[in-house]
């Protein structure tokens, strides 16, 4: 067995309104960036997952996604494993 | 006489209210804790509004997976009633026994205030002392109460008449600027299942249903469990 760091990004899902991302988008443009636009804001979760390979990580990780860490009504899910 | 379980979680904090009301009601009504696994012969089960688990990760979210919520699954698979409010309502849309989801308002900002609200269907477990088309104000008290649902379940839930309360104006009229106070979908503040078993929603009548503090419109939801006869509702 191994110990394997995953990364698991969490956003709102694509077209479902995120009045924190618009409000920071305004602070952004506000502030000057006016090069900024579309801020969506979502979760970071770190975690260790124990597995036998990366892939084993990734696949424990996504019902880890599945079951709690995301809610699959409003939030899409990323996942990465640290080689 | 009727058997009423309201479920404390770590950071409830209208189970003695949700209690106070249940027991007005003449009903026999107790507390049962988190991390027990047995009701205890409940016929209703209410879930109080609150933060439990701090809100952590999304509202709700920690709760779904206390230990009594299996028996809270299984007493709502039997088709008795269950009330969630408030943090209640959105343990049971993170529970799967709710379709949708409560997130952040629309504005941002945690609203506590008066709402009206319009009753939009009568045969429930906890709405069936009211009139349809009934308004009453309620307190709403919540950070995340915009509740959302992909576009089929919105739909389905307007066909079967699964909406129980939407905010309205005083006068009954749709919802205009904040009289919707959360940005929620269709203006919807309560839901409940097919057969009006399992209800949810955000405004608190747990507030509003002791005659010692004046008016008490929210008081028809806990005597409502005591009429309730989910055999004549065929009817509808």
């Amino acid at each position: 067995m191994m110990t394997y760091r995953v990364h698991v990004r969490v956003v709102p899902r694509a077209g479902l309104l995120d009045p924190q991302g618009q409000a920071v988008e305004h602070a952004l443009l506000a502030l000057g960036f006016k090069e900024a636009g579309s801020v969506r804001i979502g979760r970071a979760i770190e975690l260790e997952v124990e597995a036998r390979s990366p892939e084993d990580a990734k696949a424990s990780a996504r019902r880890m996604c599945d079951k709690l860490l995301a809610n699959p009504v409003t939030e899409d899910y990323t996942l990465e494993v640290e080689a | 006489m009727l058997r009423v379980a309201v479920v404390r979680f770590p950071g409830s904090n209208c189970d003695f209210d949700t209690l106070r009301s249940a027991a007005l009601t003449g009903a026999e009504a107790y507390f049962v804790w988190h991390r027990d696994t047995s009701l205890k012969g409940a016929d209703v089960v209410l879930l109080p509004g609150g933060f439990s688990y701090g809100d952590y990760l999304r509202s709700g979210a920690i709760a779904r997976f206390s230990p009594i919520m299996a028996a809270v699954q299984q007493h709502a698979a039997d088709g008795r009633p269950v009330l969630g409010i408030c943090n209640g309502f959105q343990i049971l849309c993170e529970a799967g026994l709710l379709p949708g989801a409560l997130i952040r308002n629309a504005r941002l900002t945690f609203v506590s205030r008066p709402v009206h609200l319009r009753v939009e269907r009568t045969d429930t477990a906890f709405t069936n002392c009211y009139e349809e088309g009934a308004v009453m104000q309620l307190p709403v008290a919540h950070g995340d109460g915009r509740y959302v649902a992909d576009s089929k379940t919105l739909a389905r839930l307007e066909s079967e008449g699964c909406v129980v309360v939407r905010y309205v104006g005083s006068d009954g009229a749709p919802a205009s600027g904040e009289e919707n106070p959360n940005g929620s979908l269709n203006d919807i503040a309560g839901i409940c299942n097919q057969s009006g078993s399992i209800v949810g929603l955000m405004p608190h009548p747990d507030r509003a249903a002791d005659p010692a503090l004046g008016a008490a419109p929210g008081a028809g939801f806990f005597q409502s469990m005591l009429t309730w006869n989910p055999v004549a509702k065929g009817a509808r």
